[in-house]
């Protein structure tokens, strides 16, 4: 029963990683860059979504689209501004750029909320009963299952998007071949803007999910689920969106057990272990497709 | 130049066990490269199937067909890019089963590439220093520590670079970086590069590729004369006829990964199967001087 | 001017800026704040961090996310052998123990740089790096747990087992406590003449130039030979072993130090330090290694904001240096500056963004 209680936490909790990883995901497929600010853009989503309950005293749904919208805009700024005018460099110049924006929003986080944690009112934003089965043997808090159904929404959603509407397809075509895709007419740049406009209301979603279940709020809350989010992405197969949304959930559910079952001061090394193992036997992740070079 | 071109005239070729030719004068030897059976599979895809190839110690030999016949898959099979599905590739009576690139370039396959890969970044002299990797040998401590073996082999290395430089007359670019050469320039230093490695077989992929009338007929020449000079065979993919029909004493075609002849220039030139190949079934033999 | 020749004055000026700014800091050694001498060490530590980096994403062409966890491993191996030297055996003579906590400090990150190179380098580009970010937090999490301590003149090592008998040297997430700060601004120097020698002297050699084959065209190099997993090995292990030696000085520099003092952010700050400079460009993570490491505290009046500055400017510097249109603009600007200097210095080393493209 401990077991089962355990899995179901590691599933919820892997269902916050897939979610961030369909950002960072997302983002690789279309733009080829690794996004490390998409961490930050989580903890940004948390804060809002705190001060939007805290002090405006909104309703949660409120809280949440607003996080949402705050975290898109944030997001297609962060793209316009810093990464568009390195749309052709090295992609070295691109990550280091990502990660100088991961320090900004850090830092800018520090000076508006300052460096003390702040409590996230979970209760608040989620007033859900905690679910008792098998007699209160098995005791399942409301976030898990929230965390739980809002991958599978999200994950249904964005698949239909990207296969059916005609935005998705001009995703798909700029992930292909960016330079095809600019001579078959489709606009590049509104495309990765698109891109990060849904990854970062994404993250908002995560980073309320993530903070109702760990409700501690500082500002570098979103990096350590940022890289794990990002090994899952890798793990799934980078590009790939089943991929990121399986590699989040064996990623949740592997920390979950390791640090009950193995030991809880390795969780985190057994995380990455596991992602290692798996990236020598399938070197472009579980769905991530071989890449062949041609001579 | 020290000896005249070879022409195919002066060559005899004579048939040998696998159904090919190789000439005369190195009948006696072992080949230094025959292909059993050769095949790969891409999927569903035969790509090359029941490759037999005979090449002969100092023969100059040809691989030609039209796009897509898969002569750069043949390239990329004999020197293991790729590993073969079916046949075996017998490299100077070695079989090549289960070797990788490296393995193969250090028996004697040395090879250039239809799309130059060339160190852009490094100097021409460099290039050519990093075909000398496996023939001009000090150990890491020795370069870091600059003891007097660093000295003497680099000494060592730094002239025969030049040599092989001289080849093409190309000494003076020796500190140009490589990536700032023409194209055909470009062209000659990977073949360079290829013969730095002291092969026993030298596969050029379509070394004129890009190169005016003028360099080609150069080329040609020069390609006779590294043969004559490093006494190696030389397996060359070329789309321009004038070189191939020109250099080559044996050539092969092949079409939709099957060879379809193979045989003398004349030989080539007169077989209808090769006509149809390259102008389809209806036209006159008169427009093949057109398409050459 | 030919390639040579060029090599030549870039490497003279190299040795020279170091030896220069040595001898310049111990001559104005008493005027220096105290805040300023206490950064001396580390900065050598991270020269030497950032010239070994280098060789790793600059001359081999891999991206390394986990060099920290290099550095952390000689630090912790540097602070037990030190600690080990100086209760189990009574050796007091600091240099001594200096000496060998950085060989043992190189020695031990060099074998986990072989244990982790093996799998690594079987990877390519982004998967290779997050595989090395990887590493980097594997390593930290497990120095997490690992106690070691001295009993007599036996060394005791735990493994998330705190009850040790004798003087406890590392103590888990707690790190290492009471170490002797032995560490000196002359074997930073030394160390860092040492990394310039191992790295620009590889550059210049047959090894040096097969592992710069292997960055440009992986094909082309094994066309002509050369094994590319060996000589990617052998960058990526000589990077490590210098970066367990300069982890070894900087764990000796410091009272205390905690496993968590490597995290991933520290091996991005090495990162920035080697693109900041310039690719490849050895000088250039000198420089930038140097004055990155101060700008802390030289941004001392604005401490609420200087990394809010600094992020700022990382991001506006990868602009300028990258972006084709702000870059023609700049250098248009720039164009008369450059006549007015040129035939003056005409060996300058190319500045930022030299090197590799990809």
């Amino acid at each position: 029963m401990i077991f089962l209680s355990n899995l179901v936490n590691g599933i919820s909790l892997g269902s916050i990683y897939a979610i961030i990883a369909l950002g960072y995901t997302m983002v690789y497929g279309i733009a080829k860059m690794l996004n490390f600010a998409h961490g930050d853009v989580i903890m940004v989503g948390a804060y809002i979504a705190f001060c939007a309950l805290q002090y405006w005293n909104l309703p949660p749904v409120l809280a949440l689209i607003v996080a949402m919208l705050v975290c898109t805009a944030l997001g297609i700024t962060i793209e316009g501004l810093a990464y568009r005018p390195l749309r052709q460099a090295a992609s070295l110049a691109v990550l280091i750029t990502a990660i100088g924006m991961s320090y900004l929003l850090q830092n800018l986080a520090l000076l508006i909320w300052g460096p003390n944690p702040k409590s996230f009112p979970a209760t608040t934003m989620m007033a859900l009963p905690t679910f008792s089965l098998f007699g209160g043997k098995l005791n399942i808090s409301g976030v898990t299952l929230v965390a739980i159904l809002a991958n599978i929404v999200i994950m249904l959603v964005l698949t239909t998007f990207i296969s059916r509407t005609k935005v998705g397809k001009a995703m798909r075509c700029v992930s292909e071949d960016r330079g095809a895709a600019e001579l078959m007419g489709i606009n590049v740049n509104r495309t990765i803007s698109t891109t990060f406009a849904i990854g970062s209301a994404l993250a908002a979603v995560a980073g309320i999910l993530l903070c109702s279940a760990y409700p501690t709020l500082m500002p570098t809350t979103g990096s350590m689920p940022g890289i794990k989010a990002f090994t899952a992405a890798v793990f799934g197969g980078i590009g790939s969106i089943p991929g990121a949304m399986i590699g989040g959930i064996l990623l949740g559910v592997i920390e979950i057990l390791g640090k009950a079952y193995i030991s809880t001061e390795l969780g985190d090394a057994i995380v990455f272990a596991v992602l290692i193992i798996v990236l020598l036997f399938r070197p472009t992740g579980l769905l991530g497709k071989p890449i062949r070079e041609k001579v | 130049m020290s000896e005249k071109v070879r022409r195919r005239s002066d060559t005899r070729m004579v048939p040998v066990p696998s159904h090919s030719i190789v000439p005369e004068r190195d009948v006696n030897d072992i080949p230094v490269l025959e292909t059993r059976h050769l095949g790969i599979q891409f999927g569903g895809l035969k790509a090359v199937d029941d490759f037999n190839l005979t090449i002969g110690r100092t023969e100059i030999a040809g691989l030609i067909g039209p796009n897509g016949a898969g002569k750069t898959t043949v390239f990329n099979l004999l020197t293991k890019v790729y590993e073969p599905t079916s046949g075996a590739v017998l490299f100077d009576g070695q079989d090549l089963k289960g070797m990788n690139i490296v393995q193969a370039s250090k028996l004697g396959l040395a090879r250039t590439f239809q799309n130059i890969r060339l160190f852009d970044k490094m100097t021409v002299e460099e290039n050519v220093r990093i075909g000398l990797h496996n023939q001009i040998k000090y150990d890491m401590f020795s370069g870091v520590l600059r003891l007097p073996r660093y000295w003497s082999q680099e000494k060592k290395q730094h002239a025969r670079a030049l040599e092989l430089l001289h080849i093409f007359n190309m000494e003076n670019l020796a500190d140009e970086e490589a990536g700032s050469l023409p194209y055909g320039a470009q062209r000659r230093l990977e073949i360079i590069r290829a013969l730095a490695t002291n092969p026993k077989l030298l596969l050029l992929d379509e070394p004129a590729a890009g190169m005016n009338p003028r360099e080609t007929e150069e080329l040609m020449e020069t390609i006779a004369r590294i043969r004559d000079e490093f006494q190696i065979a030389i397996l060359l993919i070329e789309h321009d006829m004038s070189l191939v029909m020109g250099v080559c004493e044996g050539i092969c075609v092949l079409n939709f990964g099957r060879v379809i002849a193979k045989g003398t220039a004349d030989e080539i030139q007169a077989n209808p199967a090769v006509i149809e190949a390259y102008l389809g079934k209806a036209r006159s033999a008169a427009g093949k001087e057109a398409q050459a | 001017m030919n390639a040579k020749k060029k090599k030549l004055i870039y490497n003279s000026v190299t040795f020279g800026i170091v030896i220069l700014a040595f001898v310049l800091c111990n001559v104005f050694y008493k005027d220096m704040s105290r805040s300023l001498r206490g950064q001396l060490i580390p900065i050598t530590c991270w020269i030497v961090m950032a010239v070994s980096l280098n060789l790793v994403v600059g001359i081999s062409g891999e991206l390394s996310l986990g060099h920290a966890g290099f550095m952390s491993i000689g630090a912790f191996s540097g602070i037990v052998v030190s600690g080990w030297l100086l209760n189990g055996f009574q050796v007091e003579n600091e240099t001594l123990r200096l000496v060998i906590a950085i060989v043992v400090g190189g020695v031990m990150a060099g074998i986990f740089g072989v244990l982790i190179g093996i799998p690594v380098l079987r990877l390519r580009g982004d998967y290779l790096a997050i595989v090395t970010l990887a590493f980097g937090e594997i390593i930290r999490n497990v120095l997490n747990c690992v106690y070691a301590s001295v009993d007599g003149q036996k060394l005791v090592l735990g493994f998330i087992n705190p009850n040790l008998p004798g003087k406890l040297l590392l103590n888990g997430p707690n790190g290492a406590v009471s170490v002797g700060k032995i560490a000196t601004f002359t074997a930073g120097f030394v160390l860092i003449i040492l990394s310039l020698i191992v790295v620009l002297n590889l550059v210049n050699s047959r090894t040096g130039r097969a592992i710069m084959a292997t960055r440009d065209n992986r094909i082309a190099a094994e066309s002509v030979g050369i094994n590319v997993t060996k000589y990617k090995m052998i960058a990526f292990v000589t990077a490590a072993v210098l970066a367990g030696m300069a982890g070894a000085l900087y764990g000796l520099n410091y009272s205390t130090l905690i496993p968590g003092k490597f995290k991933f952010d520290q091996s991005i700050n090495v990162l920035v330090f080697v693109v900041l400079g310039g690719i490849g460009n050895t000088l250039g993570a000198i420089i930038s290694a140097t004055v990155l490491t101060m700008l802390p505290e030289l941004l001392r009046e604005f401490a609420d904001y200087r990394m809010l500055v600094y992020a700022v400017v990382l991001i506006l510097v990868m602009i300028f240096t990258n972006n084709p249109t702000v870059r023609a603009i700049a250098e248009s600007i720039f164009a008369p500056v450059k006549k007015l200097f040129q035939g003056k210095k005409n060996a300058a080393p190319q500045g930022a963004q030299g090197g590799v493209g990809k």
